[in-house]
């Protein structure tokens, strides 16, 4: 185990700047997720700390180390890919072997530690078995496995659940964060998908265009997004963004509603959670005409068509606002988030 | 069908006395077509099969019969195989051409897959001129080729020496385009975690991307061996003595000036199919066990 920092981490392909200068500390036994949109730079980065790239400038320290330079193989760093590239040819007690291949330890004891790995992953009884013959959960487990078993300081995992189906990705994910309570390695996890993040992180790395956007916990990240961007991208449905002006303690909404809050000057977006804005009968925040009801079981989502453009909100499942019927939306002040209009930073 | 034919067939497969009286009724065209189809399969396999048919049919014939059309020898004699076999030239020149043909095809598995992995997997300067270099040596026929190659064994001193036969073909264009399309299936992924895994790039080559690539190391096996051991030109032209002969320069050899003993040459050919028959029967299997994505997503 060790902790891994990224020094001002650049990577340039021809004239292309792909990773404009990336900070990021990862702490011991720290779990941490990248996180963002198609071609923002998480896997990327990620290929980075596994030696797959070259650098263009910065460092990779591993516990304490600089390996910015050094092939894969002397990272001490262990990935599991999307594809699992588990070997087709080898069975399954081979392709956890294998990770042991340039390891010197004695025959006996890797024979050892890969029945260990084995019976960690509950895939004993499968060992003699060829991948061809593995479901996809388990050939995600065999990919796990041949990390696991050289203990590596770092481990790597490059969107291993974006090819298994929604409930075997619960499971697994479930299964990932266990064995990490369990084994309590670094563990740096490439996703797009941001339930996965919130889910798995013990802190979220919110990438964008090649920089990151806001690091923190899963709840930080949720309740104080630093940006817009961050806001639309944790959470789903997104954040409602809603342009207004800030004056003197009250925010007028360019569609008509206000909303007192003491901070904040000018041009702004005022930002609400679909999960906290609800239909109300006192003072709305804004009103329009429901277009569309989503029953989601113990809520319904409704899609209500305002001046300000289409908003989400929540009510009641028991009694929803018909479709086409008129609702007028509140929102608590301390759920209400504001950001400046230009810039898109939140504003404290 | 006779009643004859069919008593040897097994019961299940008999058709009924009523099947085989009844008149078809109603045709559509896609009978039609599929009638035609039939024909023309059986005709494409009856050209396939006639020149075996008439080599094994030679085979067997004596010299008097051999110019004779008939397929069925009027007098069946096996004297040829015997005479063949008991002919000490025979075996060296059987020898000569196991031993180039293997050697040859080792060599193409070996190289052609290990230029055209590097030329699929690997980014340096001019990988694409060498590529198109290699490719562009298909376009030149052997027989442009014979002269400088004959000069240059004969510069080196390795005219009538089995390095001579075999030096031309131990790397082949075809071999390394045919490897190198085949590694393009093969994902990166594999590769990037055997490096992960501690690997060298020679251990990746040969540990993870060879087996996955195993059909295209069976195809380029068979067709390797059969080149070598059917080629006649040049061996004919850089061989001298009797005892460098291949078997397909041998063969041509059998009989004398007046006359060509095709009854012998037909007999040496049908005895020379058999070992491409083991190494087709060998390597078949392994083309059919397609196994790359296995490993990948289900």
């Amino acid at each position: 185990m060790a902790d891994l920092a990224l020094r001002s981490l650049t990577k340039a392909y021809g004239q292309t700047e792909v990773l404009h200068g990336i900070d990021l500390t990862v702490a011991d036994g720290e779990f941490v997720v990248l996180v963002g949109p198609s071609g923002c730079g998480k896997s990327t980065t990620l290929r980075l700390i596994a030696g797959l790239e070259d650098v263009t400038a910065g460092a990779i320290e591993i516990g304490g180390r600089d390996v910015a330079r050094l092939e894969p193989k002397q990272r001490d760093i262990a990935m599991v890919f999307q594809n699992y590239a588990i070997y087709p040819h080898m069975s399954v007690r081979k392709n956890i072997a294998f990770g042991l291949r340039s390891s010197n330890l004695p025959k006996a004891d890797k024979a050892r530690r890969v029945d260990e790995v084995a019976e960690l992953l509950g895939m004993t009884p499968l060992l003699d078995r060829k991948p061809n013959q593995l479901s996809g959960g388990q050939r995600q487990r065999v990919a796990i496995g041949r990390a696991m078993v050289r203990d590596p300081k770092v481990f790597l995992f490059d969107e291993p659940l974006s090819n298994l189906d929604a409930q075997l990705r619960t499971q697994m994910r479930l299964e990932i964060k266990k064995l990490h309570q369990r084994v309590g390695t670094t563990i740096v996890f490439v996703t797009h998908d941001q339930v996965e993040a919130m889910t798995l992180a013990d802190r979220i790395v919110i990438m964008k265009d090649g920089h990151i956007r806001q690091v923190g916990t899963p709840s930080e990240v949720y309740r104080s997004p630093a940006d817009t961007f961050v806001a639309r991208f944790i959470g789903a449905p997104s954040m409602n963004l809603i342009e207004g002006h800030a004056v003197s303690g009250t925010v007028t909404l360019a569609s008509g509603g206000t909303m007192p809050l003491a901070r904040g000057k000018g041009d702004v977006l005022l930002g609400v959670r679909p999960d906290d804005l609800h239909p109300v009968d006192g003072p709305a925040l804004i009103e329009g005409r429901v277009t569309v009801q989503e029953p989601l079981g113990p809520d319904t989502l409704i899609y209500v068509e305002t001046r300000a453009g289409e908003i989400i909100a929540k009510a009641d499942a028991r009694t929803p606002p018909a479709v086409g019927s008129t609702v007028r939306l509140g929102a608590a002040p301390e759920d209400v988030h504001l950001f400046d209009r230009e810039s898109g930073l939140a504003v404290a | 069908m006779t009643d004859a034919t069919l008593s040897n067939v097994p019961d299940r497969v008999k058709p009924s006395s009523e099947a085989l009286l009844s008149k078809p009724t109603g045709r559509g065209p896609r009978d039609n077509a599929q009638v035609i189809r039939w024909i023309l399969l059986f005709l494409g396999g009856v050209l396939m099969v006639m020149p075996i048919a008439y080599m094994i049919s030679t085979s067997l014939k004596w010299p008097h019969e051999v110019y004779n059309v008939n397929l069925i020898p009027e007098e069946p004699t096996l004297d040829n195989y015997v005479y063949v076999l008991e002919d000490g030239r025979f075996y060296g020149w059987f020898v000569n051409s196991i031993i180039i043909a293997t050697l040859t095809t080792i060599s193409n598995l070996f190289f052609d897959s290990l230029v055209g992995y590097t030329l699929c997997k690997f980014r340096f300067p001019g990988r694409t001129l060498v590529f198109i270099a290699i490719l562009s040596t298909l376009m030149i026929p052997t027989e442009m080729l014979v002269i400088p190659w004959y000069l240059m064994s004969q510069q080196f001193g390795w005219l009538d020496s089995y390095w001579g036969i075999m030096f031309p073909g131990l790397m082949t264009a075809f071999g390394v385009f045919l490897m190198k399309q085949f590694f393009e299936s093969v994902p990166d992924d594999f590769l990037e975690a055997a490096r992960i895994d501690g690997l060298n790039e020679f251990q990746i080559w040969w540990e993870v991307a060879m087996p996955l690539v195993r059909p295209a190391l069976a195809a380029l096996a068979i067709f390797v061996f059969l080149g070598n051991w059917t080629a006649f030109l040049w061996p004919l032209i850089v061989t001298n003595s009797v005892e460098m002969y291949t078997l397909p320069v041998g063969l041509s050899g059998f009989g004398d000036e007046a006359d060509v003993a095709w009854e012998l040459i037909m007999t040496g050919a049908a005895i020379s199919t058999i070992p491409t028959l083991i190494v087709f029967l060998i390597f078949q299997r392994f083309i059919i066990r397609g196994v790359v994505m296995a490993g990948l997503k289900g």
